[in-house]
């Protein structure tokens, strides 16, 4: 990314056409309509619906969901784990990606940041639902002890969201203004946030210049702080002795599996972006290319983290890895577990090798796979060890012994991923969902090496 | 020290008080609402004479936990002839006096101090259990005993008796489980809100007015022997209104994890745990490792701890974790009843 920005660029004819156009196509979206109100009051009403779920588990305790003693972790916090994992994307796309320079991840920066700010600010809440105690939540910051993982995992995924919330907004502002000046016909309380938000901005050269040095701040500070959330998530489950838990590759394997679900998850949004708001001019089938190729990536580091979490434990099968290793290929969990890693993991990425599979559509649908898979996943990673402690599990009720997740469980989940979808909805349709100055800026810029 | 029932088993006793005015002080407190400047003063004085303060809170033992005893308010003789009923009563110089019942004012014991000396536990004390498991024939006497004192319901267990079966070569034996109140906790290391801790006398306790209920420490319990209250407790319409007792953890709490004390509040009255006590078979001895003794919760017998240990190969479960249990299992050799294994009870869900 350069910091300085061409002024003769930014006052020539080219960037000004250009932005015209670009702005054009992408505030078209930017608007109050039917679909909007209608699709947003859908998702209030199901998640009113879903948080009566949520009193009811307040009243009673949480007895109402399928947990006990024996497995006391279950639903809730593999679905933590998959929310702070789907949110580590935003770092994975704009840093790891954008520091390297490649120039084809600007249009997609921004959905990667939403992601990442929806999933990270519903994981805070996600850990709330499990908590026996929700009242007592400021017990954590008032006797807080920083020796509990827990502690480092508050502070970290609350920093990465507003790390994240930033990296989001920083580039924004330019859009804003841009906004502010060209809406027309959009409710005044609209343009009336804009104003305030684009803290007037006038697009002078030497205001790109400083919000860019602030974006290349955050887009490095936010490396470490991603793996931190990630690989602390992961010793939340490492740092005990459960096999299946007690890994010294926990936390690499943790990152490597988020990438592969944050991934997934900007595939399906892309996709949902270019064909509802009609953006295939700047959401290209070169775009899902590339990001299919990223995708294969990721997943085949993923594998290759499978391979040393399974297999090591599998060679030795020490007597306790061994009843679980069993439990995961061909007892109980077999189905799912064969099932995540081949229709969430090999097989797409078998498919995806081939070009032809690397268009929006196939891949969108894979991308489906994967996700769910992902999701899937945290579960087998979280509740199958803890059904064989070291000790026997012995005179208990027998719904003690198994775990099987309640309506009042899976409502809650629900409600936690229609919270998410809100989010998105909201940050993508009452702001402009690419990039519109950093679009034009690049077109420009290409249009005149053209003619040079 | 060793145990008997001489001591403090005060209710049929006479109320053993000794003047003295921090305790006053500091029972009397509960009066006023707002935290003086006077209070904190007590409170450090409280600090500075722990030692003190301990021992003379330690002698009004069970009466002054239970909230039932009194306080002798002054000596007034002359008072005492308009009363006929009288009461004796433990001077300062330690002469045992008569004074007039009226006489006697009623005190609550102040909530702070008692959480405090909860968490600091009793002053060079090194409590340690032994669980001879060649005696053990599943009686569940402790399991019971426990759940009683602790108001449990039948399948929610600080001790537990196990089936244990090493290889399918090796007989089974029963195993009492009850919190090994580890030396090197995994529990309290990964408690996010110091709800769990490490007492100086080697005894873990769960504070659930502290818990947030996230349910780490239960993960990381190699030993299964945490609880957690997933419904409405069984006795928390009746335990309502009390005050809540640290080394009881009672009133147990929706919502917060509950775990084995190694009845705390027991051995503030030198009396020996309710499983222990309970036991018909002689299985448990409980002692202070200090003083390198134990004493068997069924014939009352105290013994050498190094002895017993050494002569009966007895081990620690899990030792290989680290996490240094301050439990020993002496092995089921030359068991005193054979293995049999009676009807198990079915265990339904109750509300």
């Amino acid at each position: 990314m350069s910091v300085k920005m061409d002024v003769s660029l930014f006052t020539s004819d080219a960037y000004k056409k250009k932005l015209d156009s670009v702005s054009s196509d992408i505030l078209r979206n930017v608007r109050i309509n039917k679909g909007f109100i209608l699709w947003l009051g859908f998702l209030f009403v199901a998640l009113v619906v879903c948080l009566y779920a949520y009193t009811i588990q307040l009243r009673k305790g949480l007895g109402v969901t399928g947990l006990r003693d024996v497995t006391s972790w279950g639903m809730y916090i593999a679905n933590f784990v998959f929310f702070v994992a789907t949110s580590l994307v935003g770092m994975l796309i704009s840093s790891v990606l954008g520091l390297a320079g490649t120039k084809w991840i600007k249009p997609i920066a921004r959905i990667a940041e939403i992601i990442a700010v929806a999933f990270a600010a519903v994981a805070g809440l996600v850990i709330i639902s499990d908590m026996g105690r929700p009242d007592r939540l400021p017990y954590v910051f008032r006797f807080g002890r920083v020796q509990s993982p827990i502690l480092w995992d508050v502070t970290v995924v609350t920093t990465y969201f507003f790390v994240s919330l930033l990296l989001w907004f920083l580039p924004l502002i330019p859009d804003l203004a841009i906004s502010k000046s060209r809406l027309t016909g959009r409710p005044p309380f609209l343009i009336k946030v804009y104003d305030m938000l684009s803290f007037k901005w006038i697009h002078h050269p030497k205001q790109y210049e400083i919000m860019k040095q602030a974006m290349r701040v955050l887009l490095i500070l936010i490396v470490p702080l991603a793996f931190a959330i990630h690989t602390v998530t992961s010793w939340l489950f490492a740092v005990t002795p459960r096999s299946g838990w007690d890994s010294s590759i926990f936390g690499p394997y943790f990152i490597s599996g988020a990438f592969v679900s944050g991934t997934a998850a900007v595939i399906i949004a892309m996709y949902f972006f270019r064909v509802n708001y009609k953006l295939q001019k700047y959401l290209t089938e070169d775009h899902f290319e590339k990001t299919g190729r990223v995708l294969v990536l990721v997943s085949i580091v993923y594998i290759y983290f499978n391979l040393n979490e399974f297999i090591v434990p599998g060679y030795k099968l020490k007597s306790l890895d061994a009843i679980h290793l069993k439990e995961l290929f061909t007892g109980e969990y077999a189905p799912l577990f064969w099932g995540v890693q081949l229709l969430g993991l090999v097989i797409p990425v078998v498919l995806l090798l081939f070009k032809g599979i690397r268009k929006p559509l196939p891949m969108m649908i894979i991308a489906v796979f994967v996700l769910a898979g992902a999701w899937l996943k945290r579960f087998i990673i979280v509740v199958p060890p803890q059904a064989h402690p070291f000790l026997p599990v012995q005179h208990v009720p027998f719904q003690w012994i198994v775990y099987k997740p309640t309506l009042i469980e899976i409502s809650v989940t629900l409600a936690s991923i229609l919270l998410v979808l809100v989010i998105i909805t909201v940050l993508s349709k009452l702001f402009p969902i690419l990039p519109i100055w950093e679009i034009a800026e690049d077109e420009a810029v290409t249009e005149m090496e053209q003619i040079k | 020290m060793f145990f008997s029932n001489f001591g403090m088993s005060s209710k049929k006793f006479h109320t053993f008080i000794k003047l003295n005015p921090v305790f006053q002080k500091a029972f009397m407190s509960e009066n006023k609402k707002k935290k003086s400047p006077e209070d904190s003063k007590i409170e450090k004085m409280l600090e500075s004479s722990r030692r003190d303060f301990l021992k003379k809170v330690g002698l009004v033992g069970a009466a002054s936990v239970a909230g039932a005893a009194a306080v002798y308010s002054g000596y007034r003789y002359e008072k005492a002839k308009s009363s006929g009923e009288t009461v004796k009563v433990l001077t300062e110089d330690n002469r045992l006096v008569e004074i007039p019942k009226d006489q006697v004012k009623g005190y609550k014991p102040d909530p702070k101090a008692l959480l405090l000396r909860g968490r600091e536990g009793i002053k060079g004390k090194k409590w340690v259990m032994v669980i001879d498991l060649s005696r053990c024939r599943n009686a569940r006497k402790c399991v019971n005993a426990c759940q009683g004192a602790h108001h449990l319901r039948p399948y929610e267990y600080h001790i537990n008796t196990l089936v244990m079966q090493e290889s399918v070569n090796t007989p089974k034996y029963f195993m009492p489980k009850p919190c090994q109140h580890c030396d090197n906790p995994p529990c309290v290391s990964v408690c996010p809100v110091d709800a769990t801790f490490k007492r100086q006398d080697g005894i873990v306790l769960i504070d659930n007015e502290r818990c947030i209920g996230c349910r780490f420490c239960m993960a990381a319990c190699p030993y299964s022997a945490r609880m957690f209250h997933w419904q409405e407790p069984l006795n928390a319409e009746a335990d309502k209104d009390k005050d809540y007792n640290i080394e009881l953890n009672v009133p147990q709490k929706k919502g917060t994890i509950s775990k084995c004390l190694f009845s705390a509040d027991r051995l503030r009255e030198n009396l020996l745990p309710y499983c222990v006590s309970a036991c018909p078979n002689g299985v448990f001895y409980f002692g202070d490792e200090n003083e390198n003794a134990v004493t068997n919760g069924t014939t009352k017998e105290t013994v050498n701890l190094k002895e017993l240990l050494e002569k009966n190969g007895a081990y620690r479960l899990m030792a290989e974790l680290g996490t240094k249990p301050r439990v020993y299992y002496l092995p089921p050799k030359n068991r005193l009843f054979e293995f049999k294994q009676g009807e198990e009870p079915e265990y339904k869900e109750l509300t």
